[in-house]
């Protein structure tokens, strides 16, 4: 090692690990990946939401001399897409439920699309129908359900001098990642099924081939290839697609390519949560805050998958920034007969989120305050207590990012045209970094640091890289761990027979809780050097501090090693003509605790932000008889670079003392402020509430038409 | 699947006798509607063959003639966006074309097949009818009003080839795309606009491009609030996947007071 101390990378906007290759075009995303031999896949599904499969029949007459076809009785191991629960079948079997109509039922494989396509004309299914049920108000089944109190909420208040009531709606979000699902299946040596594929964890797919195939850990082998973006919707949705594509691979005998394209992919793959979020506040007249009694309902789909995760974030997150003595949060999420929900960026917190915001709007007008001084008065502080009874020790940035937003924001300009209403409206949030409660301490993320004979240090993670920096910030943190420069540091690749499981590229944790692993072992490389010779490794696995206390079945403790906290503040434009709503200006303001890529965080927020303005405004999904009728590019949009607003980010660094280098999380926290400040927004230009997002043209025209009543406050 | 019998002639003769002589064939310009359709399976009865237009020279250009402006039905949306005589004379058929597709469609995408998709949301077609233009055939001129004949019907004969489409100068039009989003979106409502003579052509309102003939009524006894008021009931919007009948209605209607500068409803 030379002796000069290397330039430090950590802070600096380096070059990104994969950059060059995906911008010259060279990057090998799945269905890039030539294999030898291998035929192509297709998943046969329901064309019912709900009902029994009574029959499978082949055409007798068509030649399925060169089709393979996979149903579950072909299943070697237990016929469940491993994850939380064990609801959700690989295929559903012969006299099996159908609980939505995207359900898998059979897969087919052959050398060539045209045949496969051929075939799937030639099977036949039969179905017992049964009566469906797509909207919350019909839905029975729970999923789950979550308490959290803190106080106590009066059910009479009468010593309560105004009471707001609230009632907000959310709607279902496609990630919509430039890459669709796919994944290519390989049969090896010894039983042993290799897939490649587009994920973002590639454990949970391990996990979850194990199962269904009755694999050993070496005989599954999962390989993450570049992914064109994920978004959580490859958080758990690339195991099903796995499975069926390792089933064909497996009766085949050979490779098999199972890529969706964007039309399956839209209407067969998880979305965001749609639900309805219910506030009751009280305050005194001089904006004190006394209680927040809130009731969260999540719509979960036909199946279980994450939505018992997602709601507990989103319960955990619906009181808002906010210091309340009195909370009671009660959530459930309910079962429809639509394609399953899942993980999206934000993970409930959006959803709650929202209506917390806009709660604090509403009660600021009933009682003729400001928002801003409202927020300053509630906002958690170095020494509060969240709605768990989590007491705020550090890395508080609330009152620091509401100042530096409304700092950078400039004055509001009226429209010069005639027909074009402006408004400005803000929002204050956080976001908990890493897993919720105890989920870090069951895990035990590992990593493993080897320094190698030629000078040069390894990192094996299974945390991918989906866009959002990771195979750049890893070897940011160790080179400055083990003061070398950059280029002395490179990555194994994500390949469950390489690299130890540091857990699921998820939760806001992979540069907060997995980057702090790599800093420690690179710290504990560093100090056994001065004594051993490469090659040597370390492996860091995570432990929980003493101090960090949660309480899964009461709710109560510390739901998050820390939160990151962003104010956004944004300006619309509001055509009275059409109702369309353009969002001209975003300033955001976020704690980050410490910038490792100042160009990667901006850019993460950018991104993110963006994807809660079109969440916020055109991004809608309606459903029709159980199906999404905006299953293809055409009819499902998201805003264009000239419906961008103009963007700015603040990055404020208040260190985080177990984040690497002072860093926390924030991959999330971008999704979580645009929309309650956008219809913040759309109030102050119009003096119309909405409490639904998305705020189509078509709601915001009806309600400045005052056609249909989108106002529902009761006020006592 | 089955084969498709690819078809390029050199030029419009040769491209008249191989139309009229192919059973089941389909012109293909740009593609960007056809070449959808054939991927999805829904374009039915699947074409035996096609006939590949879009380098036919009399089929290409943007030019003066005969006192009109005269647009090839193979020249592309950027050729006519490129043009300065399509700038001059028919600034409304310009500002349509910028609004279609992103800008690959736009090299691609035709007048000619706009006006042979014949969707009601075509954005460039209430412009034609704003302007009174001609559809020329291999064998007749159509005057734009007589083209449309029912959802996705047209007048042309199955073996009949658009050539090109004539405007007439001097007309001042007014256009307004209303979509989802900035760019690269359906037209939930699509409107040009002439007040002398009174033309009022809307899309995405009823199973064809129409001109509003009650509107229209209004417009020529110089009688703007009258025609806003006339048009909700020329239109038959529906409910859809882009949006709903009454918000079309509403918009219809407020797009066309903007459109005439009426004054605001009392």
């Amino acid at each position: 090692m030379s002796s000069t101390t290397p330039q430090p990378a950590v802070g600096r906007s380096v070059p990104r690990r994969e950059g060059a290759d995906k911008v010259a075009g060279r990057t090998r995303y799945t269905d890039d990946i030539a294999v030898q031999g291998a035929w192509y896949g297709k998943t046969v599904r329901s064309t019912l939401p709900k009902g029994r499969v009574r029959s499978i029949a082949l055409d007798p007459a068509f030649d399925w001399g060169r089709v393979v076809v996979v149903t579950a009785d072909d299943i070697p191991g237990e016929n469940v897409v491993h994850l939380i629960r064990d609801d959700q079948p690989v295929l559903a079997p012969n006299e099996g439920e159908i609980r939505h109509r995207e359900e898998p039922i059979l897969l087919l494989a052959a050398p060539d699309r045209a045949l496969l396509d051929d075939a799937a004309h030639h099977i036949r299914i039969e179905y017992e129908t049964a009566e469906p049920v797509y909207t919350l108000d019909q839905a029975t089944e729970v999923f789950s359900t979550i308490e959290i109190r803190k106080g106590e909420v009066p059910e009479d208040v009468e010593d309560v001098e105004a009471v707001v009531e609230r009632t907000f709606q959310v709607g279902l979000q496609e990630q919509l990642y430039i890459e669709p699902q796919g994944a290519i299946a390989i049969p090896e040596p010894d039983g042993a099924i290799k897939v490649i594929g587009s994920l973002q964890c590639p454990y949970y797919v391990h996990r979850a081939l194990k199962r269904a195939l009755n694999l050993t850990d070496e005989q599954a082998i999962v390989v993450q290839a570049e992914t064109g973006g994920g978004f959580g919707g490859k958080e758990e949705y690339p195991s099903i697609v796995a499975i069926h594509a390792a089933l064909l691979a497996r009766k085949a005998g050979r490779p098999v390519r199972l890529i969706y394209d964007r039309h399956e992919d839209l209407a067969a793959t998880t979305k965001r949560h749609p639900g309805v979020i219910r506030h009751r506040t009280g305050v005194k007249k001089d904006g004190t805050l006394l209680f927040q009694d809130i009731e969260i309902v999540l719509d979960g789909g036909a199946y279980c998958t994450l939505t018992p995760v997602v709601f507990s974030r989103a319960a955990i997150h619906a009181a808002g920034a906010y210091s309340c003595p009195n909370v009671r949060i009660q959530a459930r999420a309910a079962a429809t007969n639509t394609p399953p929900n899942g993980a999206f960026r934000g993970f409930g917190a959006p959803q709650s989120l929202f209506a917390a915001e806009l709660m604090v709007e509403h009660v600021a007008e009933r009682l003729g305050m400001s928002s801003v001084d409202l927020r300053r008065k509630w906002m958690l502080r170095v020494g509060d207590t969240t709605a768990t009874g989590q007491k705020l020790t550090e890395s508080v940035g609330s009152e620091l990012v509401l100042d530096a937003a409304l700092k950078a924001a400039s004055t509001v300009q009226p429209s010069n045209r005639p027909t074009v209403r402006r408004g400005r409206g803000l929002s204050l949030v956080f976001h908990g970094s890493g897993f919720t409660g105890s989920g870090e301490k069951k895990l035990q993320g590992t990593i493993a640091l080897e320094a190698l004979p030629d000078g040069t240090f390894r990192i094996l993670t299974a945390s991918t890289e989906i866009g959002q920096g990771t195979k750049t910030i890893f070897c940011q943190l160790a080179a400055d761990a083990l003061g070398v420069g950059l280029d002395q540091v490179v990555l194994a690749p994500q390949d469950t027979s390489l690299v130890p499981d540091s857990g699921p590229t998820v939760a806001s944790r992979t540069a907060m809780i997995v980057g702090r692993l790599v800093q420690d072992a690179a710290t504990a490389l560093k100090q056994r050097l001065k004594r051993e010779a490469p090659p040597l490794r370390v492996e860091k696995a995570y432990i929980q501090p003493d101090s960090v206390h949660w309480d899964e079945t009461t709710y109560r403790g510390d739901a998050y090693p820390v939160y990151a906290w962003a104010c956004t503040i944004v300006d619309v434009d509001v055509d009275t003509t059409t109702g369309e709503v353009h969002v001209t200006d975003l300033v955001t303001a976020v704690d980050c605790g410490k910038a490792l890529h100042p160009v990667m965080a901006e850019g993460q927020i950018e991104g993110g932000s963006l994807q809660a303005v079109g969440w916020a405004t055109i991004e809608e999904i309606k459903v029709k008889d159980g199906g999404y009728q905006n299953d293809r590019l055409a009819t499902y949009l998201i805003p264009t670079a000239l419906d961008a607003p103009r963007i700015r980010t603040i990055l404020v660094e208040n260190p985080y003392s177990r984040g690497p280098f002072g860093a926390k999380g924030i991959g999330e926290l971008p999704m979580d402020g645009p929309a309650p400040a956008i219809i913040a927004a759309i109030h102050d230009a119009t003096g119309v509430w909405l409490d639904e997002i998305p705020a189509t043209p078509e709601k915001v025209l009806a309600a400045l038409n005052g056609t249909r009543e989108t106002g529902n406050g009761k006020q006592s | 699947m089955h084969d498709v019998t690819y078809l390029r002639p050199t030029d419009l003769k040769d491209a008249v006798r191989l139309y009229r002589s192919t059973p089941e064939c389909r012109p293909l310009a740009g593609g960007t509607d056809l070449m959808v359709m054939l991927h999805a399976g829904t374009f039915r009865p699947a074409p035996r063959a096609v006939l590949d237009v879009w380098s036919i020279p009399e089929l290409k250009g943007v030019r003066r003639t005969q006192g009109m402006l005269e647009i090839g039905a193979a020249e592309s949306y950027t050729g006519m966006i490129r043009s300065r005589d399509a700038h001059e004379h028919a600034p409304a058929l310009v500002a349509a074309a910028r609004t279609i597709g992103a800008a690959q469609i736009q090299n691609r995408g035709t007048l000619g097949g706009n006006l042979a998709n014949a969707s009601p949301a075509g954005d460039t077609l209430p412009v034609l009818l704003a302007y009174d233009a001609v559809v020329v055939t291999d064998r007749r001129a159509i005057p734009i009003d007589q083209f449309f004949t029912g959802y996705r019907r047209t007048a042309l004969q199955p073996d009949e080839l658009i050539v090109a489409v004539r405007i007439p100068l001097g007309r001042h039009v007014a256009f307004r795309k209303v979509g989802t989003r900035a760019a690269q979106a359906i037209s939930k409502v699509v409107m040009a606009v002439s007040r002398s003579p009174a033309r009022v052509a809307i899309g995405s309102v009823a199973e064809v491009p129409l001109r509003a003939a009650r509107a229209e009524a209004a417009l020529a006894r110089n009688d703007a609030a009258g025609a806003v008021g006339a048009v909700a009931d020329d239109i038959r919007p529906i409910n859809d996947v882009r949006s709903t009948a009454a918000y079309r209605r509403a918009v219809t209607q407020n797009v066309l007071r903007e459109l005439l500068h009426a004054p605001p409803r009392p």
